[in-house]
């Protein structure tokens, strides 16, 4: 079962390049769609599956690939966003749908392959897999805004990536072993036996740094508002909805809960990393005047949300940080999906040249209303569980940290207002007097999120006698 | 394989890199670059790698230069006002680097040289007896699967970027 | 054998320290290039040493191979970059790079 993740994606593109000439873009960007359609439904029954049974899936025919909770809920969020992504190219990617697909099944079987295996140098391989997919789509047009972008986060991505590899090699020096479980043995031989060697512990450093780069974490923070804004439509919905979330946060989960064996020290840096990104980011996202950039500080400031669940340490935390994980990557693509479709009814990304346009956009303007509750959580969406359950957790460890992340909920709630009432609410310049609707394209994937928000928010309540335990 | 030899070989290899980055010629540059590879190559062999070594010197002394020198041939030709300007300011720019490089090596050879040994691990698991090739062929393959998927991310990156400049 | 690993230790440290200066100090984004290849350099380097210390060897070899296909693939896009906003731009400086700010 977890080889069909990475073959799937594989073989699409395989078929679609072999048949070149018999399929035309649209025909191209179905076939990918078909595929995050199945690798949705095939991550929520992983998912349901190891929820109910707690066991895992795994597969060794190819060296060890497997998939627990955290993998199937990152597999599913990986085709969710997909899905909606390739829905947004079908009209804002006008010539090269084909590559555009392609490119995007490469990097879906890149991220499949991050969630599955079991062991840091494999994990490596496809980080590098992803980002090499994701600075070709973030340059895909080769404008020169583009291409600055793509080169900037290139920059800072490489040279995360070699603090990885050589943390990876000292591990390798001390262990002998590069999977999973090995350095989980070792590391917990060493803990209780008499602390750990130096070497390990330069490679914690370099390896919490590495992966903060690439979450966005403050202060690593600098390349993601403009590659998030640089982007294309399709483009942005991917990287900030699932790409910086799996080459960043979904390793930093995984290493911390099953290679660091949630060590004490770890999880401090995490929460503190966590705390300065929810400020900076929310503090940062109120004085932007451009649609996109603000939600790329509102990213940063949510993956701050997630690492602070993460560094409590507990089961809980780390539940609630998986459930935001899941949130963040709907809601967040929902706002993405209509800021494109505002951009290309309107041809605007500067928030103060719109407004009043959730009479001429209802779906967009509604579905933004919904991803506004849900950022801001307010119940009863999906946002507001999993913010209630962070600071739950976070209240455990430090209730000073939850106070804090509590008063920056009300600075999200402050920027997300003056998004609404920037762009969908208020006057509406005479300019766009006759903007329309987007296409059914982005009211399809409008709709597909909203409801994603609206029933995991109503469905959580009816797991609570599953969750309670944990609580 | 003796400790004169290495020191030898690796002040060798950090000089290649520090002519690397201050030659003002990009082209020249890179054959500083592949020389660093060559160098990296050699010491792989003596350490007992020899597959590595011969992989080293084909892609990274061979086909890493050949990229740089076609996108450096690529690029403008400056004047020769501006290049006498570039020169001081790449000197002004640059002159700290060597003062860096010998200031921290002092320090971490002769000032931490007695710490040393809390970097080693006591002791070592023993080896098994495979060799590259099985280990990758045999135990690995899921890497070999990763390096397929990004060699084709690679193909993409040349059908999307490079297919203008072929037209041009 | 202490030594022998701590003066390769010292080496990758001067080459990684070098790489990261030519990052920060250039303006030339060709130039930036040659820099991250250093650093990989500087990666493969600590990688055969810990092969060869911990008696690894084969298994450090299986990574290097990796390594050294990812980065040159790497390379390759990232050089697409560079032409693009050459082409775009006729100048490889990162000091032009005013598009995005904030």
């Amino acid at each position: 079962m977890p080889l069909l993740f990475l073959a799937i994606p594989l073989i699409a593109v395989v078929v679609l390049n072999v048949l070149y000439r018999l399929v035309n873009g649209r025909l191209a960007l179905w076939c990918a769609a078909a595929v995050a359609a199945l690798q949705t439904g095939l991550g929520a029954y992983a998912l349901g599956v190891c929820l109910k049974t707690g066991t895992a899936y795994s597969d060794t025919r190819i060296g060890l690939l497997s998939v627990d909770t955290l993998s199937a809920a990152a597999l599913l969020t990986i085709g969710l966003v997909s899905l909606v992504s390739l829905l947004v190219a079908f009209s804002a990617e006008k010539e090269q749908k084909h590559n555009f697909a392609n490119i995007v099944l490469l990097a879906m079987a890149g991220m499949n392959g991050v969630a599955l295996v079991r062991d840091l140098f494999t994990l490596y391989i496809f980080i590098e897999v992803t980002s090499a997919a994701s600075f070709i789509l973030i340059g895909f047009h080769r404008e020169r805004g583009e291409l600055e972008g793509a080169f900037k986060y290139y920059i800072q991505s490489t040279v995360a990536t070699i603090a990885m590899l050589t943390a990876t090699a000292f591990v390798f020096l001390y262990v002998g072993d590069t999977s999973f479980t090995g350095v989980a043995y070792y590391i917990r031989q060493a803990s209780m036996s008499g602390g750990l060697p130096y070497g390990i512990t330069i490679a914690l450093i370099l390896y919490t740094a590495g992966f903060a780069v690439k979450s966005g974490a403050v202060p690593f923070h600098a390349w993601v508002p403009d590659a998030y804004s640089a982007s294309s439509a399709p483009v942005s919905v991917l990287l900030s909805g699932i790409v910086t979330k799996i080459s960043g946060v979904y390793v930093l989960m995984r290493f911390f809960r099953d290679v660091f064996g949630s060590a004490k020290a770890v999880g401090n840096i995490l929460m503190l990393l966590g705390i300065v990104s929810i400020l900076v980011g929310a503090f940062a996202a109120i004085g932007q005047k451009q649609f996109k950039r603000m939600l790329a500080y509102s990213s940063i400031s949510q993956i701050g949300y997630i690492l602070l669940g993460l560094g409590t340490g507990s089961t809980l935390g780390f539940f609630a940080a998986l459930l935001h994980f899941f949130n963040h990557a709907s809601f967040k693509s929902l706002l993405f999906v209509d800021a494109a479709a505002v951009e290309q009814q309107t041809g605007l990304t500067d928030m103060d040249k719109m407004g009043g346009l959730s009479d001429r956009m209802p779906v967009t303007g509604w579905s933004s209303v919904a991803a506004f509750l849900s950022t801001a959580g307010i119940p009863p969406l999906s946002g507001f569980w999993s913010k209630l359950f962070i600071i739950i957790a976070v209240w455990r460890v430090s209730p000073v940290l939850a106070l804090v992340a509590l008063l920056a909920g009300v600075v999200t709630l402050a920027y997300m207002l003056v998004i609404q009432k920037k762009v969908f609410f208020g006057k509406t310049p005479p300019e766009l007097a006759d903007v329309r609707e987007a296409g059914a394209n982005f009211k399809a994937a409008e709709i597909l999120l909203t409801l994603v928000n609206i029933g995991v928010g109503a469905a959580i309540p009816f797991l609570l006698n599953f969750l309670l335990p944990l609580l | 394989m003796s400790l004169p030899v290495i020191i030898v070989l690796l002040v060798s290899l950090v000089a290649c890199a520090i002519l690397c980055i201050v030659c003002p010629n990009l082209i020249k540059a890179a054959l500083w670059m592949a020389g660093m590879s060559a160098i990296l190559a050699l010491i792989m062999f003596l350490l007992g790698a020899p597959l590595a070594a011969a992989f080293e010197l084909s892609v990274c002394a061979g086909l890493i230069p050949v990229i740089f020198i076609s996108a450096s041939s690529m690029t403008k030709i400056t004047s020769r006002e501006e290049q006498e300007e570039k020169r001081k300011e790449r000197h002004r720019r640059f002159v700290y680097l060597p003062f860096l490089l010998i200031t921290l090596g002092t320090v971490l050879l002769f000032v931490l040289w007695p710490h040393v040994s809390v970097l080693l691990p006591d002791t070592f698991l023993t080896p098994g007896s495979a060799t590259a090739q099985q280990i990758l062929w045999n135990r690995r393959q899921v890497d070999l699967v990763g390096q397929i998927v990004i060699i084709l991310v690679g193909v993409y990156a040349d059908i999307v970027f490079f297919k203008g400049v072929r037209e041009k | 054998m202490n030594v022998l690993f701590y003066v390769f230790l010292v080496a990758v440290a001067l080459l990684l320290t070098t790489g990261i200066y030519c990052l920060i100090a250039s303006h030339n984004f060709v130039r930036i290039l040659l820099s991250i290849e250093i650093l990989a350099k500087a990666t493969t380097l600590l990688m055969i040493v810990v092969g060869y210390v911990s008696g690894h060897m084969a298994q450090a070899q299986a990574y290097v191979l990796t390594i050294i296909v990812i980065e040159v693939v790497l390379l390759v896009v990232a050089t697409g970059l560079v032409l693009g906003i050459y082409r775009d731009t006729d100048v490889l400086d990162t000091r032009k790079l005013r598009n995005l700010k904030g």
